[in-house]
């Protein structure tokens, strides 16, 4: 009986197909997302900004460490007096080339942004899951440590943590993005863990989780198959956030000067470096800045946009 | 209630205890001691005179008992004193950058509140018209805007090119950048924050009650919404001011405040342990009291939070 009803449904189905395009979840989402202007252009800046941090090697005019031969330090850029084409942007303190130096730039800004944030997600879903399944004691030791970590100020770990590990062979390696992966990651599963173990626990007590368990599934394909697909779109929205943070966070962090280390190129090390001339040329100061604001301005975009395309009915009020 | 707030001021014990612990054993781990070349600016210390200062300090111990004996003190909130400036105590060099911070914060704070909550409200009596749009772009921009690049554009354009404000930190008038460069973010906050609280306030059942009583628009949105609507806003004061404190860290670097920002990285490069733990107890406790605060607010405004943990 109940296989009819099914199967008539079925029939019903695939004749509004063959009239109508099938919309999912997906592409509903995709199509609020392009009609929202402020998201596209941030998109636009996002990917234009993966390119040039990719093909950075192509794009860029000199090595960004390297001193060009001909260069002096502090050469202004072309429309400054005693700017020359030969460096657009002028050359910084140490007669490095400030375009291929702010072209650089954009790949640790980038790496730096997406691969804590994947790192972060990881543990943290996994966390989450794990926590939120199995409820009851483990939920409360497990969601107690989060407390915890989440009680401790971030910005101040990230300091101490540069300090302490920034001359040991952790922080030396990869120019010190190592260490701020790890300073970013030590620091920033929580708040996904706590996401989806939300989710996780809301998630459990729907119907076709219950029926799911009813036919006797076992508890991986459960949690892969029915609560992970079902938690996917806060993880999104939540990605769209971190990422920015952890950009901004390694600028900072460089402003300060113990960030990413000299002489690799980082916007946030740009400015740590152009700053005692402000006064002189602030445009050194101004353009790193300039690029950074940019960058976190489109990634709000793009998150207040995915926001509303994935989940129209969500509290608006951050 | 009671046992509510008990509970929480409870569970700030082992979070100041972590993050005491955490700083420690970072703090040591790390390559060097305060004596180093690096760390004094250049003069290598005698061996003869460095064992000393060790012994005087208490470094020659092992670490498990310096570890132990500085939790000791610190309950008896003996802080130690300052390496680098003898004789002072942490306490008394904290109390010295303190106030710095603090007028910056408090004032970055008052602007936050007196630009963001009028804005929100503008924005939410003026729901889906083109000053909400502009307001909610404006908050968008502001709040994304990171305090630093904000801080360094106000600096090149009003101290640098129009001189309005002196470059070095002076007088008063090197104050109102820094609050400025600090506050914009959170009065974004604040704004969209009393925004979505006023407009869900207005589609309130006890709103259409009131109007159908026949009070007056001004009057319900006066003694109904806004009473209603701010709760959220007051809640939000204190993590925003802790986070004002901790945010000066860069922005004091900026405008080169002699705050607890130039306090807690010189003690870092300098490795002055005592400062360093200090400091950062000190931002930690700041931190978890206006969490505290936060927690025992919500607790008094809604029930439900008081009966589930």
């Amino acid at each position: 009986m109940s296989q009819a009803i099914v199967q008539a449904g079925d029939t019903g189905s695939v004749g509004v197909a063959a009239t109508r395009r099938a919309r999912g979840l997906w592409s509903d989402a995709w199509r609020r997302l392009r009609r929202n202007r402020a998201a596209v252009i941030g998109l636009a800046y996002i990917a234009l900004m993966l390119v040039v941090a990719i093909f950075a090697p192509w794009l860029a005019p000199y090595d960004p460490n390297d001193i060009p031969p001909t260069a002096f330090a502090n050469t202004p850029p072309v429309w400054q007096d005693g700017g020359t084409w030969d460096y657009p942007l002028g050359t910084d303190s140490l007669a490095r080339d400030e375009l291929s130096r702010l072209i650089y730039g954009a790949r640790i800004s980038m790496v730096v942004g997406i691969v804590p944030t994947m790192i972060v997600v990881v543990i943290g879903v996994t966390y989450g899951l794990v926590s939120g399944w199995l409820g009851g004691w483990w939920d409360n030791v497990l969601m107690r440590l989060v407390d915890v970590v989440y009680a401790f100020p971030s910005l101040l770990l990230f300091i101490i943590f540069q300090a302490a590990l920034r001359d040991s062979w952790l922080g030396r390696s990869l120019g010190g993005l190592t260490l701020l992966f790890v300073a970013f990651a030590i620091t920033g599963w929580n708040g996904m863990a706590r996401l989806i173990r939300g989710e996780t626990l809301r998630l459990r007590q729907q119907e076709f989780v219950i029926a799911a368990r009813a036919m006797g599934n076992p508890p991986h394909r459960i949690i892969f198959r029915h609560i992970l697909p079902n938690a996917l779109t806060p993880i999104i929205v939540a990605v769209s956030f971190t990422i920015p943070g952890y950009i901004l966070a390694e600028a900072s962090l460089s402003f300060l000067g113990i960030g990413i280390r000299p002489p690799t190129a980082s916007w946030g090390s740009m400015v740590f470096l152009s700053f005692p001339i402000v006064t002189y040329l602030p445009v050194f100061v101004i353009l790193p800045s300039a690029l950074i604001a940019l960058i976190m301005i489109a990634f709000a975009f793009v998150g207040d946009g995915l926001r509303d395309a994935l989940d129209p009915q969500a509290d608006r009020s951050r | 209630m009671f046992q509510y707030i008990i509970r929480r001021v409870l569970w700030t014990i082992p979070v100041l205890w972590l993050v005491a612990t955490v700083t420690f054993f970072l703090m040591h781990a790390a390559p060097g001691s305060p004596w180093d070349a690096k760390s004094t600016g250049g003069r290598q210390l005698d061996p003869a005179l460095e064992a000393s200062f060790n012994r005087k300090y208490g470094l020659d111990e092992p670490l498990l008992v310096q570890y132990t004996t500085y939790l000791k003190n610190a309950v008896l909130l003996d802080f130690g004193e300052s390496y680098t400036k003898r004789g002072q105590t942490v306490a008394e060099i904290i109390g010295q950058g303190f106030p710095y911070s603090a007028r910056i914060g408090v004032l970055a704070l008052m602007l936050a509140l007196a630009i963001g909550v009028p804005v929100g409200i503008y924005a939410a009596l003026r729901h889906n018209t083109i000053g909400d749009y502009l307001s909610l772009f404006a908050t968008t921009i502001s709040y994304t805007l990171p305090d630093f690049v904000l801080a360094i554009f106000l600096l090149v354009v009003f101290a640098v090119k129009l001189g309005w404000f002196p470059i070095l930190f002076s007088d008063w008038r090197s104050y109102i950048l820094p609050a400025v460069a600090l506050g914009t973010g959170s009065a974004a906050y604040i704004a969209r924050l009393t925004r979505a609280s006023m407009l869900e306030a207005l589609r309130a059942d006890y709103v259409t009650t009131a109007r159908a009583k026949g009070l007056r628009y001004r009057a319900v949105v006066v003694r109904h919404v806004l009473r209603n609507s701010l709760i959220p806003v007051l809640t939000v004061i204190g993590p925003a001011f802790a986070a004002l404190i901790t945010g000066t860290i860069i922005i004091e670097r900026v405008f080169g405040v002699p705050g607890m920002g130039r306090l807690f990285i010189d003690s870092i490069t300098t490795r002055d342990y005592p400062v360093i733990m200090g400091v950062t107890l000190f931002y930690a406790f700041i931190i978890v009291l206006s969490n505290l605060a936060v927690d025992i607010a919500y607790g008094f405004v809604d029930p439900r939070i008081r009966s589930s943990q």
